[in-house]
């Protein structure tokens, strides 16, 4: 029994990313051929010479039918997977596995997200018929337990802590503003949040990401092959996946400070892509920031500062775009959206801006030889999570 | 009768809902004269059977024998043609072969009822719950109340009796002095005057039938609870007993319908010394009379949770928020989709879970698992589980939030992380709670409710609230 990765075997070749936000005159299909057409531009490769596809969609479709049918996508092995705000990533996981074994040369995989159409604000549910006992707790309020415990653990005031989520807020914002693609194009000050009303717990609206319609992309092939299609490939270090077994709600023992699985995926990717020190060692991060307090505690569960730090390093800059990791340089789920199916893979867009030197001047990273990127995207909630961590980096080896 | 033991009250349990209606709010709204004091409000997620269920279990609390048989009466019934008294057999775990039913529609059911039960030959749990309805401004509305009360009779054998049962008489009449159509939501009424001519004969008779019955005088009674939902006539009737009544919790509760016999029978028994003679007088479409001695085992018997303390423990609702509780004003909902139905199936599955609050412990890590689980989450070895009811576990909140986005049919919802004395942590909302007054280390207990209702199906399952007296 070994989880060994697939380090260095495959690259990612092609990426295309559609502007998220509330597209109301776009449908999935829409969404889907407007992230798929430059995705295939980008390697010169028409949709008939890829050999699978994974298709991630949360709530919008069911099967690999829905994405077959716009693409007109004929006799190919199409997919659809979900795993929570999570289905993204894991898109692209299936994709590299299934190009990694052998069993195909090439392969897309494609996130996707209508959210736009129900008339609600917010995420909604799937109605599986259930006995009525299940939780019906918005993400945003689940989240929100983090902050009265974590500051009870660490005997941090909960203004000062409440204050440096909403500092996070301002820093994603002050990225998104800068990025073309994103929802939220706007500055907002740490301030500015803090005097806003509460939704859930201390978080006001402009703690949570934005609900946003949107599509990503990536195509995969060997790594080997992977100069046919690029000068500028980004090689797969680490795909790491952590299902919890949602003992978070049943265990006393978790005190609701930090995320477990993510800790786990984590611990994970860095083993595969052999990275000791992940402050040191990368680039840039994509997290999760579904709410300001998850990437404040992310940052701790992925290592990049000690426990009960977190809320300093981040009103100390160190994940700002000039700071010392930045971290969401595109904005995050915070600015640029969050199309369920659609993050993880607009995730490892940014990544792949970034590292190639692709990203426009005014929200690029400074320069550095650090040449790894991290993205960490999560599904579900504190107690019961899934966490994908992923590494990609612009050199093999 | 003179072939059985004797009859009477083995052990009673009253629950008045956390919430008050202060008679003021409602004149400042209407313009009208609503009277002084409050009225109990059921919350919006109680209605009567819920309130059976928290009655029942303050009944049973002190280790009373498990009834032979559960009847349920009440005016406003959860559901009709579906019994409501399975919820609350399930919901106190009682074994299947106790018959649960229903006597509901008139007021009169209540002490019919408890009458019978008095006359059968099983240990009987006779549960008695009233959720009243009026029209904005009227006195249906301000005078009444929301109230549940369990009484189980049974046998001097199957323990010491609270108060025997002496025996009693009724008179009955038809005449149209209350009235409601099926599918109304409020009771109509005659002018004043004609109820109190109609009833006062008919108090008369019963009254002079009981006493006779039992051999006592009108001056060996200690104490008459005299109640009905006609307020002139009630008062003029206690007037002519010539014996002294007792509160009728008017200014502090209202008149709970088919709940305010045994209400005030409970609030009386809260308090009497023994070997007093109690009366119950009840005029509802004629008159009941029962009358009970109370007896040396009543000190140490009556409940913990007195109807005092119950007084004591409350707050105001404001009336534009009792109004949309009551599905009387069309309040604006969060604008998320509203829950879906209860799959029938599931729901029977998961009985035990859903209704009784029984987890899962398992045997090898002593872990206990709330909902109950096959596999545990240290343990590894499937089904080595044992039960592990957890509605009477006192628990602790561990984190705590107020979520303004979620759908609520009374928003925001509180909700807490709960570890519970003894093992188990359940996230779970508050009940009974004012958003800003809750804290990280309160102690709270559990408590029987309607998280929402879907397609005519209600979603019974528990909540936490803070510990009462």
């Amino acid at each position: 029994m070994a989880s060994h990765g697939i380090i260095d075997r495959v690259a990612i070749v092609g990426m295309g990313c559609t502007p998220f936000g509330e597209r109301w005159g776009m449908s999935l299909d829409d969404l889907i051929i407007d992230a798929a057409q430059p995705t295939l531009a980008s390697v010169g490769m028409v949709a008939d010479e890829v050999d699978a596809f994974w298709f991630g969609t949360s709530q919008s479709a069911a099967s690999g039918i829905a994405l077959a049918t716009p693409l007109r996508l004929t006799g190919k092995p199409v997919t659809r997977v979900e795993n929570y705000c999570a289905t993204g990533s894991e898109a692209l996981r299936q994709a590299c596995y299934a190009v990694a074994s052998g069993a195909y040369d090439s392969a897309m995989a494609l996130g996707a997200e209508k959210v736009k159409d129900s008339g609600y604000q917010g995420l909604n549910a799937f109605p599986v018929p259930t006995d009525g006992t299940n939780r019906t707790l918005t993400a945003a309020a689940m989240f929100s337990l983090i902050l009265p415990a974590y500051a009870e653990r660490y005997g941090v005031d909960e203004d000062d802590l409440r204050y440096a989520a909403a500092r996070i807020a301002e820093k994603n914002h002050a990225n998104g503003a800068r990025n073309d693609l994103a929802q939220f194009r706007r500055e907002v000050s740490a301030e500015e949040v803090c005097e806003m009303p509460p939704v859930a717990g201390r978080l006001s609206v402009m703690d949570c990401a934005g609900v946003a319609d949107g599509a990503a992309a990536a195509i995969v092939v060997r790594a080997e092959d992977a100069h046919r299609y690029t000068d500028r490939p980004l090689y797969v270090k680490a795909l790491s996946l952590v299902t919890g077994d949602s003992s978070g709600l049943v265990d006393p023992g978790f005190d609701f400070t930090t995320l477990p699985e993510c800790a786990a995926a984590a611990a994970e990717a860095y083993r595969q892509a052999g990275i000791a020190d992940p402050r040191a060692d990368l680039a840039m991060a994509e997290v999760h920031d579904c709410f300001t307090v998850t990437e404040m505690v992310l940052m701790e569960d992925l290592g990049f500062c000690e426990r009960g730090t977190a809320w300093q390093e981040v009103l100390a800059g160190t994940f700002d775009l000039d700071g010392d990791l930045p971290v969401n340089p595109d904005g995050g789920l915070k600015a640029f959206g969050h199309p369920v199916g659609a993050s993880g893979l607009r995730m490892f867009y940014e990544a792949w801006l970034q590292l190639r030197g692709d990203a426009p001047a005014d929200r690029s990273i400074p320069a550095t030889d650090r040449t790894r990127a991290l993205v960490h995207n999560l599904g579900g909630y504190p107690g019961e999570m899934v966490s994908f961590v992923g590494i990609v980096g612009r050199e093999p080896g | 009768m003179s072939s059985m033991p004797t009859r009477g009250i083995l052990a009673y349990g009253a629950y008045l809902p956390y919430w008050r209606l202060n008679r003021a709010s409602i004149a400042e709204v209407t313009g009208t004269t609503a009277g002084r004091g409050h009225r109990s409000v059921a919350s919006f997620d109680e209605d009567t059977t819920t309130m059976g269920v928290e009655a029942t279990r303050t009944a049973l609390a002190g280790g009373a024998p498990a009834p032979e048989a559960l009847w349920f009466s009440t005016v406003a019934p959860a559901y009709l043609d579906k019994t409501n008294a399975t919820a609350i057999h399930a919901a106190l775990r009682f074994d299947a072969a106790i018959p649960a039913v229903d006597f509901s529609g008139a007021a009169r059911s209540a002490v019919g009822a408890l009458r019978a039960a008095l006359g059968s030959p099983s240990r009987t749990l006779v549960v008695a719950s009233d959720l009243r309805v009026g029209r904005s401004g009227g006195s249906e509305e301000s005078e009444g109340g929301d109230a549940a009360v369990a009484v189980l009779v049974g046998s001097a054998d199957e323990g010491p009796l609270l108060a025997e049962y002496l025996g009693g008489a009724a008179a009955s009449a038809e005449f149209t002095d209350r009235w409601r159509i099926p599918g109304e939501a409020h009771s109509r009424t005659w002018e004043d005057r004609f109820g109190e001519q109609a009833y006062g004969p008919l108090v008369e008779r019963a009254w002079a039938d009981a006493l006779r019955a039992v051999g006592l005088e009108a001056g060996d009674v200690d104490r008459a609870v005299v109640t009905g939902l006609h307020r002139r006539a009630t008062a003029r009737s206690a007037g002519a007993l010539g014996v002294a009544g007792a509160d009728d919790l008017a200014t502090e509760v209202g008149n709970t319908g088919a709940a305010h016999p045994t209400l005030l029978l409970a609030h009386l028994l809260d308090s009497a010394e023994a070997d007093r003679v109690v009366a119950l007088v009840v005029l509802a479409d004629g008159c009941d009379v029962l009358l009970f001695r109370t007896t040396g085992a009543l000190g140490a018997g009556r409940p913990a949770r007195t109807v005092s303390a119950q007084l004591g423990h409350r707050a105001d609702v404001p009336y534009g928020r009792y109004l949309a509780w009551r599905g009387l004003l069309d309040a604006q909902a969060p604008n998320r989709p509203a829950p879906s139905r209860t799959s029938s199936p599931a729901a029977l599955r998961r009985a035990d879970w859903k209704l009784g609050f029984v987890g899962s412990r398992d045997t090898t890590t002593g872990i206990t698992h709330l909902p109950p689980s096959r596999i545990g989450i240290l343990g590894g070895v499937a089904d080595d589980m044992e039960e592990a009811p957890m509605a009477d576990a006192v628990g602790e909140i561990v984190t705590v939030t107020v979520d303004r986005l979620a759908y609520s049919p009374s928003p925001p919802v509180v909700f807490a992380v709960v570890d519970f004395e003894g093992g188990g942590r359940m996230p779970v909302e508050l009940a009974d709670v004012d958003p800003d007054g809750v804290a990280i280390g309160d102690p709270v207990e559990m408590t029987f409710r309607r998280l929402n209702s879907a397609d005519g199906i209600h979603n019974y399952f528990w909540k936490a609230r803070p510990v009462r007296a």
